[in-house]
């Protein structure tokens, strides 16, 4: 039980350290950072709507964070979220647009398409690191390319929109995550059906490390590969699989965004959103409760920026170097645990 | 075809010089042990440094803007890869985590910053580097036509940059240090060399290197800063393993890839390559690229140590 609060206090170091280096970013522009966070946060919770779209930037953080957190917990960086989301929304739309099929089914038919894109392109690094010690983060890295190329080029040949060559026809109400009563509920938001997918795939991640022997078996392969070999444990099968799920999540990621938050799915941009899924992981210490709060975080900054820019003038792009910052102090939380190990001290010193 | 061939040729070469002296940073980080993801970044630092101050410059000092212009891309990628160097160094933070922490700022914090300056994400240069025919040499058959015309003061620049690399890294006593920190750190440790001071200098390098790529970008073919590279970071990644961490290699490796984007970006108006879908040759070094992480698995030239931190005292 030591291990939590500890991962909890290096997680509050680091967003502090970042809130500071993004304060520090406003001041050296000539903006009040005051100003600019009150109008940060302002523009993600002030109204119904505004929180409804937040919840629904963080749907789509959830799963890529998942994706990263399950397959750090198997010992695999898996840097190709971005990737498998964009093949996972690319799968989702292509169902979306193409087939009939009556509402319910059609859903149902996207979402498990996304799962299986976002698998597939989590398999071949899986398969490449367990049959030939191909590192996945290189082998991650090339598939986020490749899948952006495809995109790229499948796009305008078969979903072509009406307007533009650069983006897919804009999916049918029918063919969308979007409900009315949630659209009704949060005035008019982004926020779909896939927040249930999200909160749904926590519990069944938390539920399959904890509780499941599979899950056992994953987290045994990531603390020590060759000891969970000796005790006969299916290594490879372990390390395919892990990227599998991990893949099918950030797959569900992309059909969240691009046939829930969004309407069509645009070529030439590899989503932000995957790499965001990695400060999700480190930041909720690769743990799905942990993630579910730093999705929320990073939506807020996300969400609100766009009203945080028209108030203040101060460049939407300060939420993405935050999040960055964070993800270099996780990076570098030895000298964080050291500053704080230093600060126990000094206070033991001071009540002596 | 051979036409063609000649044709296209002075921008297969545009676009392979960018790639050659990232790859090559990235080849000093790495040869030192350390990982460096963050290549896609540090040419986005240059890339900005490089427009910012050519923007500034132009209209002063037209005639030396565009060598400062790219002195300070160079400088401002090394000034930058000292963030990486620090976690991965000192630290012993995951390198890979790092990088990534490095691509992603560098693509925020440089749009956040030219917004602040321009108004809009955007910087715009007024001229860029010429092209040039070099006279005589022009007109030695074949090789003339394809090596010197329409080429860029910055391919020589980068020609001579790798093989004084190539000088540095196996003809001198510092080259053997940087390799030896890459191979096995304790032993070279032992021998007297200071690991952390050449894991820095290799990491320094790398962005150095990146960051001259980024501003080569700006006043070659590009002339717009838009926050990114679009991938060419990684790309030049990707030309580190296929060229299995070699100076020629990569010289090969970044060669062959950048003339299949040259070949995909034209094949819209030469019918000859028409025939290609576009979509093979883009997906091409990539895929290439696994296939020789496959093919090199059990003999892998990558540097045995490479990933590792070092802790002094280590056996």
């Amino acid at each position: 039980m030591k291990r939590l609060p500890d991962a909890l206090l290096m997680a509050v170091s680091a967003v502090i350290l970042g809130i500071i280096a993004g304060a520090l970013l406003m001041t050296a522009i000539g903006s009040n950072p005051f100003e600019g966070y009150y109008h940060l946060f302002r523009g993600g919770l002030m109204n119904m709507r505004r929180i409804g779209n937040t919840v629904a930037v963080s749907t789509t953080l959830i799963l890529t964070g998942l994706s990263v957190a399950f397959a750090f917990r198997t010992g695999l960086f898996n840097i190709g979220a971005a990737g498998q989301m964009l093949i996972g929304g690319l799968c989702a739309t292509a169902v979306g647009l193409q087939v009939a099929l009556p509402r319910p089914i059609l859903l149902v038919v996207m979402v498990l398409s996304a799962f299986a894109g976002g698998a597939l392109w989590g398999a071949v690094p899986g398969f490449l690191k367990a049959k030939f010690n191909v590192h996945e983060v290189v082998a991650t890295i090339m598939m986020n390319w490749i899948a952006y190329w495809v995109v790229y080029y499948a796009v305008p040949a078969f979903l072509k929109g009406d307007f533009l060559e650069t983006e897919s026809r804009v999916l049918p109400a029918y063919a969308s995550l979007r409900v009315p009563w949630m659209t009704n509920l949060f005035d008019g938001a982004y926020v779909n059906m896939g927040l249930f997918i999200a909160v749904a795939m926590i519990f069944l991640i938390r539920f399959m490390l904890n509780r499941m022997t599979i899950g056992y078996e994953l987290k045994a392969v990531g603390s020590n590969r060759h000891a969970a070999l000796y005790a006969g444990i299916h290594v490879n099968r372990n390390i395919i699989l892990s990227m599998v799920i991990a893949g099918g999540l950030a797959g569900l990621a992309g059909a969240t965004f691009y046939t829930g938050y969004s309407a069509n799915i645009q070529i030439g941009v590899l989503p932000i959103q995957g790499f965001d899924g990695i400060a999700v992981a480190l930041l909720g210490a690769n743990n799905p409760l942990g993630v579910l709060g730093a999705a929320l975080f990073f939506g807020l900054l996300h969400a609100g920026k766009g009203f945080m820019n028209a108030m203040t003038g101060i460049p939407p792009e300060i939420s993405d170097t935050i999040i960055a910052t964070i993800i270099y102090f996780t990076a570098t939380s030895i000298l964080i645990g050291r500053g704080l190990n230093y600060l126990a001290r000094r206070k033991k010193k001071g009540g002596k | 075809m051979w036409e063609i061939i000649v044709q296209i040729f002075p921008y297969a070469i545009a676009y392979t010089i960018p790639l050659l002296i990232t790859a090559l940073g990235g080849l000093f980080s790495e040869r030192s042990g350390v990982i460096n993801i963050g290549l896609e970044g540090l040419m986005v630092v240059g890339y900005f440094c490089t427009a910012i101050t050519i923007r500034n410059l132009e209209a002063v000092a037209p005639g030396t803007a565009i060598q400062i212009g790219l002195l300070a891309g160079f400088a401002g990628g090394a000034v930058f890869a000292l963030l990486h160097a620090f976690a991965s160094i000192n630290l012993n933070a995951n390198q890979v985590i790092s990088g990534t922490a490095i691509n992603m700022m560098a693509g925020a914090l440089t749009v956040y910053l030219a917004r602040t300056i321009t108004g809009s994400g955007n910087i715009q240069i007024r001229t860029g580097l010429l092209r040039r025919t070099i006279g005589g040499l022009s007109d030695i058959p074949i090789l003339g036509g394809l090596f010197f015309t329409q080429t860029y003061a910055t391919t020589w620049l980068v020609l001579a940059l790798l093989i004084l690399s190539w000088f540095v890294l196996y003809k001198t006593a510092f080259g053997l240090r940087v390799r030896a920190c890459g191979e096995h750190p304790a032993a070279a440790a032992s021998a007297g060399v200071n690991v952390y001071l050449m894991r820095y200098i290799g990491v320094i390098i790398s962005g150095a290197f990146a960051g001259l790529g980024g501003g080569i970008i700006m006043v070659t073919y590009s002339g717009e800063f838009s926050g990114t590279v679009a991938g060419l970071g990684f790309l030049a990644l990707a030309s580190l393993i296929f060229g299995q961490w070699k100076p020629f290699g990569v010289l090969g490796s970044t060669f062959f890839f950048g003339f299949a984007i040259t070949v995909a970006n034209v094949s819209q108006v030469i019918p000859e390559f028409a025939v290609i879908p576009p979509i093979i040759l883009r997906v091409f070094p990539y895929v290439v690229t696994l296939i020789a992480l496959v093919v090199f698995s059990k003999s892998s030239q990558a540097p045995k140590a490479i990933g590792q931190p070092y802790y002094p005292g280590q056996g």
